[in-house]
């Protein structure tokens, strides 16, 4: 009899190699053991440079004013916002893989689930950069805040979408990490007790909040993260439909539709998957963990993108048969003469370029396991992404019902892109510290798959299932 | 905490330890804990814990949330801070549900999690009793609480016949204290520590 849930040998393993539980927990406490390689070296610093970069374009913005960005009359949301919209995307992919699969019973996020919340975490710090520090007077960001005050008997507008936000990232990036963190405690325990050094027993030792392994314990702990899981599920839909409430409540014509809800949260889990996808092909190389983060789990990340490519795809074109069906002039124009066409229409059709059509080419399953494809393609992917909030938001700006208060074509300053340059920074060092200081890849919730899963597992079923197909039915399927 | 004696139990399969653990509670044995290094699904029916109600929990902050956002609001914007916008009414449910949503969500999880730590007593500077390294690792460690030597023994010999791999006796402390892991916390923990067999 077996104790654990039987997995078709069709299926293919999560963990490659003849693997021991031990082995595992080897593989992935490895770096955190070892000193750093040189390339993680380089890599930390080049991003620590960005770092510093960002710090000092902040610096002048908020030294000299927001005049240091090239936002003008009608221009007012510029790469600030496009960034903050953009990052904020990107840090759906994490919630997604760790809570949406984990209620689908996806087997195969285990290998990915942790660095994936991870870099939700970082990303959601890299988002919530942009709207604080376009405050301008970003000492008195704590205005945001609802709290009894001296300035009269004044409140924030509720009723506002910005104050939506404030809470819906807000909460996000708080139960992300919880999410996160309380995951971690049992692989913190791992490392704890595997430590050689006094520093580090201390360290992970306090980090680790004494977890011992106990059974009552792991029962609490699953019940935590399923219910966290089924909480975040929602939470991470509604994120990215307040982000799109920004837009969408307003009367300025190609935000204010109905589809963006669901348009931003495809969008959003499609750009996520692409930077899990750049980052995860990175990690598994440079960290030798290609037996855990296996060619199954990239294709798996590569259907996901192709499908959510597609429903953002159908997006954009309901949005322009919208614009001419509905027969509202300024929304026309503001569709097919402003965005299609116009001093922007390149960033449009490069927004579809990356978007739509490019990842169709996913529907190839040989492109869909080719790595270095895949790596060019979840570049490609964000670099539309981003177009696709540059278009939204600037070419629905830049032409105003006046014509006399049309700006000059809109174009950022040094300091606009050092800002967005320095959140790469934060996001990059956030991320290698990470690496070389937690374990990448959540170390029990791969052991618990492994003997349904493993490679050398499943080859010692295949014998065993083809000797009586009932009988081997009626024992291992429960 | 108490100072008791426990006899551990190491097993390296959970086919092993789950009739282990069986026969250990038929035979009468008081089953501290059994540790392991992963959340081994049935263990905790198989040891005759009872479920946990952490979710009720869940449940009770989730409702507090959307209790608070929602009196909070209606109060600033009907009774403290009536905005006029546009003449709409002052009571605007509809615009008040993303907030409601999220700080219903926001107090479940963070009231959750701090149940969690509370009911497992986790914190930062929280120590426990290592009864073996390898439960984190790849040991389902089961830990036997013993009233003698003469029932240490016994105890010691019948995990043995159960398959486990290795069996030590230890004195230890229960529960937790405030500790390091890298400092040995009690005096008498060393040098008491014999392993049998």
């Amino acid at each position: 009899m077996s104790l654990t849930k039987y997995e078709s040998t069709q299926r293919e393993p999560l963990v490659d190699g003849e693997k021991t539980y031990h082995d595992v927990t080897v593989d992935i406490c490895h770096t955190i053991e070892v000193k750093p390689t040189r390339l993680w070296y380089i890599g930390f610093y080049i991003s620590v440079a960005f770092l510093c970069f960002g710090a000092f374009a902040v610096y002048r913005e908020v030294t000299y004013g927001i005049g240091q960005w090239n936002l003008n009359r009608t221009v007012g949301w510029g790469w600030d916002i496009t960034n903050f919209v953009w990052w904020v995307g990107i840090g759906h992919a994490g919630t997604l893989i760790s809570a949406i699969l984990l209620l689908f019973r996806q087997g195969w996020r285990t290998g990915v689930n942790r660095a994936a919340e991870a870099m939700t975490i970082f990303a959601v710090m890299c988002a919530g950069q942009f709207p604080i520090w376009h405050m301008g007077r970003v000492w008195m960001a704590f205005f945001v805040m609802p709290y009894p005050n001296t300035r009269g008997p004044l409140w924030v507008n509720f009723n506002s979408p910005l104050l939506w936000d404030v809470f819906a990232i807000s909460t996000y990036f708080t139960v992300s990490l919880l999410f996160w963190y309380t995951g971690l405690l049992p692989d913190l325990a791992t490392v704890r007790d595997r430590a050689k050094t006094k520093l580090r027993k201390l360290l992970y030792g306090v980090a680790s909040f004494g977890w011992s392994g106990s059974t009552k314990h792991w029962q609490r702990h699953e019940s935590l993260a399923l219910v966290l899981a089924g909480l975040s599920t929602p939470l991470v839909l509604s994120v990215h439909t307040i982000v799109s409430f920004d837009f969408a409540t307003s009367i300025v014509p190609g935000w204010h539709t109905t589809i963006f809800p669901p348009y931003f949260v495809a969008g959003a889990i499609f750009s996520g998957f692409a930077m899990v996808q750049t980052l995860m092909l990175i990690t598994r190389k440079v960290m030798n963990l290609q037996d855990y983060i296996t060619l199954g789990h990239i294709e798996a990340m590569n259907k996901v993108i192709v499908l959510t490519g597609s429903i953002v795809g159908c997006a954009y074109l309901t949005e322009l048969f919208m614009a001419w069906y509905g027969a509202n002039l300024f929304e026309r124009e503001a569709f097919f003469k402003y965005r299609l066409a116009g001093p922007y229409g390149w960033s449009y059709w490069l927004m579809m370029t990356c978007n739509v059509v490019s990842p169709q080419l996913f529907w190839f399953r040989k492109l869909r396991r080719n790595i270095a494809f895949t790596f060019i393609m979840s570049v490609v992917v964000n670099v539309g992404m981003w177009f696709e909030r540059f278009v939204i938001i600037v070419t629905s700006l830049y032409r105003d019902y006046l014509p006399s208060s049309w700006p000059m074509y809109y174009r950022p300053t040094i300091w606009e892109v050092g800002f967005y340059l320095g959140t790469f920074g934060l996001f990059f060092t956030c991320y290698f510290l990470f690496s070389k200081y937690f374990p990448v890849i959540a170390i029990a919730e791969i052991k618990h798959v492994l003997k349904t899963s493993g490679e050398s597992f499943k080859d010692k079923m295949e014998p065993l299932e083809k000797e009586e197909v009932e009988k081997f039915a009626h024992e291992m399927a429960h | 905490m108490a100072v008791k004696k426990f006899v551990v139990g190491c097993f390296e399969d959970e086919k092993i330890l789950f009739p282990a653990v069986k026969k250990v509670r038929q035979n009468g044995y008081k089953i501290h804990d059994v540790y392991t290094p992963f959340a081994v699904h049935g263990l905790d029916h198989a040891m005759g814990l009872r479920e946990t109600t952490l979710h009720t929990a869940g449940f009770i902050y989730a409702l507090t949330g959307t209790t608070t956002a929602l009196t909070f609001i209606s109060w600033i914007f009907t009774k403290d801070w009536p905005p006029n916008i546009g003449g709409k009414p002052h009571f605007a449910l509809p615009a008040w549900i993303p907030i409601t949503f999220e700080l219903t969500v926001l107090f479940s999880a963070v009231g959750m999690v701090i149940t969690f730590c509370y009911l497992c007593q986790m914190s930062p500077f929280i120590k426990k009793h290592v009864f073996h390294p390898r439960a984190t690792d790849d040991m389902f460690v089961m830990v036997l609480e013993v009233s003698d030597r003469a029932s240490e023994d016994e105890a010691a010999n019948f995990l043995k016949s159960l398959g486990a791999l290795e069996v030590e006796a230890q004195v230890a402390e229960e529960g937790w204290w405030l500790g390091r892991y890298d400092k040995a916390t009690l005096a008498y923990e060393r040098g008491q520590k014999g392993v049998i067999a």
